[in-house]
């Protein structure tokens, strides 16, 4: 039987996610905020000839409680712009595809519209977007315009305000992707004849209404390469499956096993009929940590380390992988034929995690027929097999 | 003394100075062409390169305007890229503060400045108008006599943020396990009347401190603001006389905020056109200001100024015979220009004076009145025409606008820029890393003072 290649993408975000990733040997904690280790970390994952790469991004600070600051002093606090790391690396790299994190909450459509464009025109269209709801009251705070209470931990997932936030995200997603296609792809015309540089009845306004904006456009940045940058977004109970339904290309689940994992993706695909889209490709991708070594003991070993430094044992809203690369390939095939196309591998450690995905982990996918042996196109769409969409505004 | 000339590329933007019908003219959007006029104005060792921003596509009788340039990419996206393909030059961006939001916008900034190692700068600008905030959340929301104080309002807010970190809170220090030295960094609180807000930035303090600030406002109330807290101002002052005014009216104004005359720069914008000749610098010259006033751009122009719909008016014709109609202005929108005709009637009754006694056209007046090159001649008498600027105080430099896009900055990189280094007024190589040390500012230093730069 012929195997269905999956897809990988690394997840970036400081220096790895387990709390203690830090003080590794190989990290390099004091250059968190410099291009050249993002750079050097882009590199790595388009060495392993992934797909993509995500980039965590929030309006605050981090905290070891997602919804709650804290005042702690032993973890990585303090990042960049996620959008603008990912411009910065780009133009370094050529086959990589750039999913940053973006807020969608307090944030103006019609800005990230535009810069997510942009780095579809950086990178010759490997754009896309994550985009992320904040629900916290200290964000909301650092913009004033909207209070928002504690969040609710039992309703945290289907509470009224969640589930207000994530339609509001869906409208965002909406009024990214009418801007996208404000113009048509053959607007420009620079005709020296009539004087004129655009054909006007090829730009259009697209009239958003919504209950937290509404917004006009057209864009002022051209349609970009891929005519639709891809949108992706994480989602760990059904608000957040409906949004990845309705509006994404791409949504991370967090399964425990395999059969959890034919439950998530069968909960999106529900989703994804109720909102018409069941004849569209919406790829259903499984987050998992990877904690990876050539012996499954020194996988065990470090993590015990890792976890003795930070003084608790590391806990993650994905199943957390230690073993070796061989055994996480059994895993990721296995996850597959539940219905995965692919998966977001988030690095314990940086850069060592990452590179066992990148050196041992793909060898071995690419030996069992499971992962691309050379960059296979040019796009970010064009790796998850997506073609490049009509724009909605252009006449048949 | 001598003094030392800072030179800024601006790249070609959306406005009738840029030529996009010429064979030469390349992407106004493409990566590439940014790449290429980045690099050629880094090859000339300048201080900076500039990028406008607009937020609507501009519209005259309810149209979108499509004369000009249509379309550019998104600010901050762009030079952060421009990073990646550059090593020293600055990289200057038009942000606008009445469509942002003090935490994001100083968010991007400090994240621009850590990524480049040093190099951001942010061009203060501030619109209120309703048309522009169709495309956003607040809309159109402000009036006009806020916009100074909601945009001083909102830089002062976004300082704030940019020294909320100290610069001594992340010490990683892996053996001890402290990340930091301060369990609430980048803590703030700020309440106004436009802007209550508080919590903890999320971003360390960057090379520079704070991105060079640049504002551009013309207005008493503008120069003001210029004069409070901007560290370089753009003007539109490029003759010798009314540089010299402009330049002796803002450094004027500095001791009242209790500052030194070396702690804003101010540096017109200027157009240049260079031949081997005198005489063919003038030919090009003219030929250039046609391929910028096309028959349908004079028009426009005229349109702008009438605030009527004068498209059956013939450009090679007279001036029109009717006045401009006086009152809120409808033809054109989201262009900052038709602000500038105060007294519409008066100045149309000049042009008509001038038109008749010159024997102008309609398309010929508007050529002249709407702009010559600031720098015409060869590269020898322009060199000195803009050291001589510099040293009778008219400027402390300029940014240049080229009008093709990728490579019309290349002949005065290439030309201009080596008269200007054997003169020894300007840099052969840059000194420092950071845009401040460029432009010969003074570092910022945490506290909100201000430090000599060594």
């Amino acid at each position: 039987m012929t195997q269905t290649p999956l897809h990988l993408v690394a997840a970036l975000d400081g220096a790895g996610w387990h709390p203690a990733a830090w003080r590794e040997p190989d990290a390099r904690p004091r250059e968190l905020l410099r291009a050249g280790y993002w750079v050097d970390l882009a590199a790595e994952a388009e060495h392993g000839l992934l797909d993509a790469v995500t980039i965590e991004d929030a309006l605050n600070l981090q905290s070891e409680d997602p919804f709650t600051p804290d005042d702690r002093t032993d973890r990585v606090r303090g990042r960049l712009d996620a959008v603008l790391v990912a411009s910065r690396v780009a133009p370094t790299t050529r086959h990589l595809g750039f999913l940053p994190t973006a807020v969608v909450t307090h944030t103006e459509p019609f800005h990230l519209s535009k810069a997510i464009a942009t780095l579809d025109y950086v990178s010759t269209g490997r754009a896309g977007i994550r985009v992320q709801v904040a629900a916290r009251p200290d964000t909301a705070a650092h913009f004033g315009r909207r209070e928002l209470p504690p969040v609710d931990r039992a309703s945290a997932a289907t509470g009224p305000l969640v589930t207000e936030l994530f339609d509001e995200a869906a409208e965002y997603v909406e009024v990214l992707r009418r801007l996208w296609d404000s113009w048509e792809d053959d607007a420009e015309i620079r005709d020296a004849a009539t004087g004129r540089f655009v054909d006007v009845d090829k730009l259009h306004y697209v009239d958003f209404e919504g209950r937290a904006f509404s917004v006009r456009g057209p864009s002022i940045t051209p349609r970009p390469p891929q005519g639709q940058p891809v949108v992706a977004a994480l989602g760990h109970a059904q608000v957040p499956w409906r949004l990845i339904g309705r509006s994404a290309d791409l949504g991370f689940v967090t399964p425990t096993d395999a059969a959890d994992a034919a439950r998530l993706v069968t909960a999106v695909r529900e989703e994804q009929a109720a909102a018409g889209r069941a004849e569209e490709t919406v790829h259903v991708f499984g987050d998992l940590v990877v904690v990876l070594d050539d012996e499954e003991t020194t996988a065990r070993e470090r993590l015990a380390r890792l976890d003795e430094r930070a003084g608790t044992a590391f806990t993650s809203d994905a199943h957390v992988f230690t073993g070796t690369p061989v055994q996480l390939a059994d895993l990721l095939a296995d996850w597959q034929q539940a219905g995965l196309t692919g998966f977001r591998l988030r690095p314990a450690t940086l850069p060592h995690d990452l590179r066992q995905v990148t050196r041992a982990l793909v060898p071995e996918l690419q030996r069992r027929g499971l992962f691309r042996t050379g960059y296979e196109a040019d796009t970010l769409r064009g790796l998850l097999g997506l073609t490049r969409p009509a724009n909605r505004y252009a006449h048949a | 003394m001598t003094k030392q000339i800072h030179l800024a590329a601006h790249f070609p933007g959306v406005n009738n100075t840029t030529v996009w019908s010429d064979p030469a003219s390349g992407s106004h959007v493409e990566f590439e062409s940014f790449r290429e006029f980045a690099q050629i104005a880094e090859r000339g060792k300048l201080d900076f390169l500039f990028l406008a921003e607009g937020l609507r596509l501009r519209e005259q009788n309810d149209r979108i305007y499509d004369l000009d340039v249509v379309g550019r990419p998104d600010t901050f996206t762009v030079l952060a890229a421009l990073a990646a393909v550059t090593e020293r030059i600055g990289l200057t961006g038009t942000i606008n503060s009445t469509f942002n939001e003090p935490y994001e916008v100083a968010r991007q900034f400090a994240s621009l400045d850590h990524l480049s190692d040093g190099r951001a700068a942010w061009n203060v600008v501030t619109s209120w108008d309703a048309f522009t905030g169709e495309n956003f959340r607040r809309g159109g929301f402000l009036a006009q006599a806020d916009r100074y104080d909601r945009a001083k309002s909102f830089l002062q807010t976004a300082l704030e943020l940019f020294d909320s970190w100290r610069g001594d809170e992340v010490l990683a220090d892996a053996d001890s396990g402290t990340f930091l030295t301060d369990p609430h960094p980048g803590a703030f609180s700020h309440r106004d009347r436009f802007f209550d807000i508080s919590g903890q930035f999320d971003v360390p303090r960057s090379p520079q401190g704070r991105p060079v600030v640049f504002q551009a406002g013309d207005s008493d109330e503008g120069r003001d603001f210029a004069a409070a807290s901007a560290d370089v101002i753009f003007s539109r002052h490029s003759t010798l006389e009314a540089g010299q005014a402009f330049y002796a009216d803002v450094k004027g104004r500095l001791p009242r905020f209790g500052r030194t005359h070396d702690e804003l720069l101010i540096m017109p914008a200027a157009t240049f056109v260079l031949g081997d000749t005198e005489a063919e610098a003038r030919d090009l010259a003219h030929e250039v200001r046609m391929a910028q006033v096309s028959p349908a751009t004079a028009i426009a122009f005229l349109e702008q100024l009438w605030n009527r719909d004068l498209s059956d008016h013939d450009p090679d014709g007279p001036l029109p015979s009717v006045d401009p109609l006086v009152g809120e202005h409808t033809i054109a929108k989201g262009r900052a220009s038709v602000r500038m005709h105060r007294d519409p009637v008066a100045t149309a009754h000049e042009w008509r004076a001038k038109a008749e006694a010159e024997g102008l056209t309609t398309r010929e007046l508007i050529v002249e009145v709407t702009g010559r090159q600031s720098f015409i001649g060869t590269p020898a008498t322009v060199a000195a025409t803009i050291d001589e600027h510099v040293q009778s105080d008219a400027s402390d430099g300029f940014v240049l606008a080229p009008h093709i896009t990728p490579g019309g900055l290349g002949p005065f990189v290439d030309q201009v820029v080596p008269l200007l280094q054997e003169r020894g007024v300007f840099r052969t190589d840059y000194a420092g890393t950071t845009l401040r040390e460029h432009l010969g500012l003074p570092l910022r230093r945490t506290d909100g003072e201000s430090a000599v730069a060594s």
